[in-house]
């Protein structure tokens, strides 16, 4: 019998349209057009509909003068801005309290789920009442609790409370002093410098050292007393080239210093409570997600309790904590968004909400607004991410 | 959240949606209920009872107009929209008409792509203060926080008043009228400013409403009135002339009560009004009798005015300028011919 010859085993070649690779290759061009085509009509329609309507398109809106004020604005504004700078006002309030939120919550909310996790019974329980609570409530409510029923029971300006004659709080906001920096403050900066680059120095050595010889040096307390010793030194030495601008009670309200308005308060203490109950779940998952067996080893090298937790525990337990870490953070900027039912002058309640109205041209500054939210959220993501590739298993 | 959804459906309806149809009047008929876009309880303009029915000077516009249309003023849905999202409603077609006491401007009847079909009360700006303060005129409000609703010409004659005087001011700017009138009512604002109509009205959900004060300055122009969409020039006609009928018929002494009497009338302006003679609601795009549908369903313009914002209401708002041109005032109708 004749052996058969490659060639003749070969299947028949299949037809086209069953070959798996060009099969995929059409659909997807299909949905490409098919996409391409919605989006071309989308845009053509809307065109064809705002102009039937006589309804002004276009971005020129944006040089137009707003002509409304804002109550807080980190950067100068007036109503004679347009609504350009407008837009600035809002995205810079959005990430004003979306940054000092994250921070904040971060913080809380490792407190909260190492607490959870404390041999102390009264912390544990506490901490796992707060979580229950606080996380079962809708946010919106509680930004209204925070506003109306704590800051709005403050009293009015005249009945301010007092902080040792120097802050005052009332039911329009915080004030404080604003520092005020005089000739010479460039010498304190410059102290400041130095102690931090001393400080990195002494770090680096102190490590090479230990892993050298095996003995430690006491790098936070030297780290503190050059920083706050060195610029307290050229404080004194430049004979305090700093002054206080105190807010004074006139009219109706303080005048001068520095101002927190109530409604960021109130949005802030709400988003970073709410998002830390959260937190502290996704911290406790991660760190029982650390075997026990970790922590007996690193006892058993004669680590103390402290040391096992930050350098054996928490940089493992970051591996699962980080992916959804990030959407927590992403749903605090989101939910920040909320601030417009207390009147917080964010992206959302001045862009999407005041101009809209008085321009008209929902299209374009609901268009504006996604995109910022999508490229806010998206910076968000690539940090974490970037972040999460630097504190993976590293495998060898 | 409502107003997201408007702004979508709006984005939606824009981009999708047909060309927009000049058949607003047969779409009415067709659906069998008129959709009005109103105020979120607004005393003597828009407000419902605790049964749920809507009453007011606004309102009432409304119910003329289903008067007109079905021969039944209760064939009115009602859409209670914030100031925020009124205009977007309209254009986006969820409502056919809005009555929400909106002032008139240039930018609205031009680039919001609406068209505001008559004046229903000539109003302006005021200010409300505590009677603590001690203050008689805005002029002595520098430094002062003023709570007002976003979205509102309001917050614009504000600044400009202000910026005019070189005063110093705080605007807390929130969504609603009742967010408003909360945040100044929990001492958070000084000064609560809106229409001088409202401030009346709101002053009624205050506390006490007696530690107020209203000051005299008005500083802007608030003509307020009902608005439509362009390109649908039928409809724009009936929406003013429901109003223009309401006028007419105070002006002629046709009320509620004299009304079976005018239908017997020989003169021949009431003739024409009642419909005894010609066909001029049927030009409009409704029945002969139109005028007598609106009259017994809500009343003329000066019945309307009484019952909800004048002497028989809690409001107690004088006529002034809202007055008939003969007896003062600056309300004018073209005639009916």
């Amino acid at each position: 019998m004749a052996a058969l010859s490659s060639a003749d085993v070969r299947p028949a070649r299949a037809a086209f349209y069953n070959d798996p690779r060009l099969r995929g290759l059409f659909y997807q061009v299909v949905l490409f057009a098919v996409v391409l085509w919605l989006g071309y009509e989308f845009v053509i329609n809307a065109r064809d509909n705002l102009r039937a309507a006589r309804i002004a398109t276009g971005f020129g809106f944006l040089d137009n003068t707003a002509g409304f004020s804002i109550n807080q604005t980190l950067i100068a504004y007036t109503e004679s801005d347009s609504y350009a700078r407008v837009f600035v006002v809002g995205l810079l309030n959005t990430l004003l309290v979306a940054a000092i939120g994250i921070v904040l919550a971060t913080i809380l909310g490792f407190v909260i789920g190492i607490s959870r996790l404390s041999s102390n019974w009264l912390l544990q329980r506490l901490a796992g009442a707060y979580v229950e609570v606080i996380r079962n409530l809708p946010l919106l409510f509680q930004i209204l609790f925070w506003y109306l029923a704590v800051l709005g029971a403050l009293p009015g300006p005249r009945q301010s409370i007092s902080v040792f004659g120097e802050a005052f709080i009332n039911n329009r906001g915080l004030f404080i002093p604003r520092p005020l920096l005089d000739d010479g403050f460039g010498v304190v900066v410059a102290a400041f410098v130095v102690a931090i680059v001393a400080s990195l120095a002494v770090r680096l050595w102190a490590r090479r050292r230990q892993e050298a010889t095996g003995q430690q040096f006491p790098v936070l307390w030297t780290t503190l007393v050059l920083v706050v010793g060195l610029t307290l030194l050229a404080l004194v030495a430049t004979g305090f080239p700093i002054s206080f601008e105190k807010p004074a009670l006139r009219g109706f309200n303080f005048v001068g210093g520095v101002r927190v308005i109530p409604e960021f308060v109130a949005l802030l203490i709400a988003l970073v409570t709410y998002t830390a109950a959260f937190i502290a779940e996704i911290v406790r998952a991660g760190i029982l997600a650390v075997s026990h067996g970790q922590t007996e080893a690193a006892y058993s090298l004669g680590l103390r309790p402290g040391q096992t937790l930050r350098l054996v525990v928490v940089p493992q337990a970051l591996r699962v904590i980080i992916p959804p870490l990030t959407s927590q953070y992403l749903n605090l900027t989101k939910n920040s968004s909320l601030a417009v039912s207390i009147g917080y002058p964010d992206l959302f309640a001045v862009f999407a909400g005041t101009t809209l109205n008085q321009t008209g041209q929902a299209i374009e500054i609901i268009a504006i607004t996604m995109a910022v939210y999508l490229l806010i959220s998206l910076v968000t993501s690539l940090l974490m991410n970037w972040y999460n590739a630097r504190v993976r298993l590293v495998e060898r | 959240m409502k107003r997201v959804g408007t702004m979508l459906a709006v984005a939606a309806m824009l981009g999708f949606g047909a060309s927009a149809s000049a058949q607003t009047l047969n779409a009415v008929k067709q659906r069998g209920v008129l959709v009005c876009g109103v105020g979120q309880g607004l005393p003597g303009f828009s407000s419902p009872d605790d049964r749920g029915n809507w009453t007011g000077l606004d309102v009432d516009l409304c119910r003329a107009m289903a008067a007109a249309i079905f021969n039944d003023a209760n064939k009115v849905r009602f859409a209670p929209l914030s100031a925020k999202d009124r205009f977007t409603a309209l254009q986006s077609g969820e409502i056919d008409v809005l009555s929400r006491n909106s002032t008139w401007t240039l930018s609205r009847d031009s680039s919001l792509g609406l068209n505001f079909a008559a004046v229903n009360y000539y109003d302006g700006q005021g200010f409300m203060v505590r009677k603590a303060l001690k203050i008689n005129s805005a002029l002595e409000l520098n430094g002062a926080s003023v709570c007002t609703q976003t979205g509102t010409t309001t917050e614009l004659n504000l600044a400009d008043y202000f910026r005019a005087n070189k005063m110093k001011y705080e605007v807390l700017a929130l969504a609603t009228a009742d967010e408003t009138i909360k945040a100044y009512d929990a001492s958070r604002c000084d000064v609560f400013t809106t229409d001088v109509s409202q401030l009346y009205a709101e002053k009624l959900k205050l506390t006490n409403a007696n530690d107020h004060i209203i000051l005299p300055e008005v500083i802007s122009k608030e003509p307020l009135g009902p608005v439509v969409r362009h390109g649908d020039d039928q409809w724009f006609d009936l929406v003013k002339w429901t109003h223009f009928a309401m006028i007419n018929a105070e002006e002629l002494g046709i009320s509620s009560k004299t009304i079976d009497e005018a239908l017997k009338s020989d003169k021949p302006d009431i003739r024409r009004l009642v419909g005894t003679e010609g066909n001029y609601g049927e030009q409009l795009g409704l029945t002969k009798d139109w005028v007598v549908r609106i009259v017994k369903a809500v009343g003329n313009y000066g019945e309307s005015f009484e019952r909800n914002v004048g002497s028989g209401s809690k409001l107690g708002i004088a006529r002034g300028i809202n007055n008939l041109w003969t007896k003062g005032g600056i309300q004018y109708a073209p005639p009916i011919r």
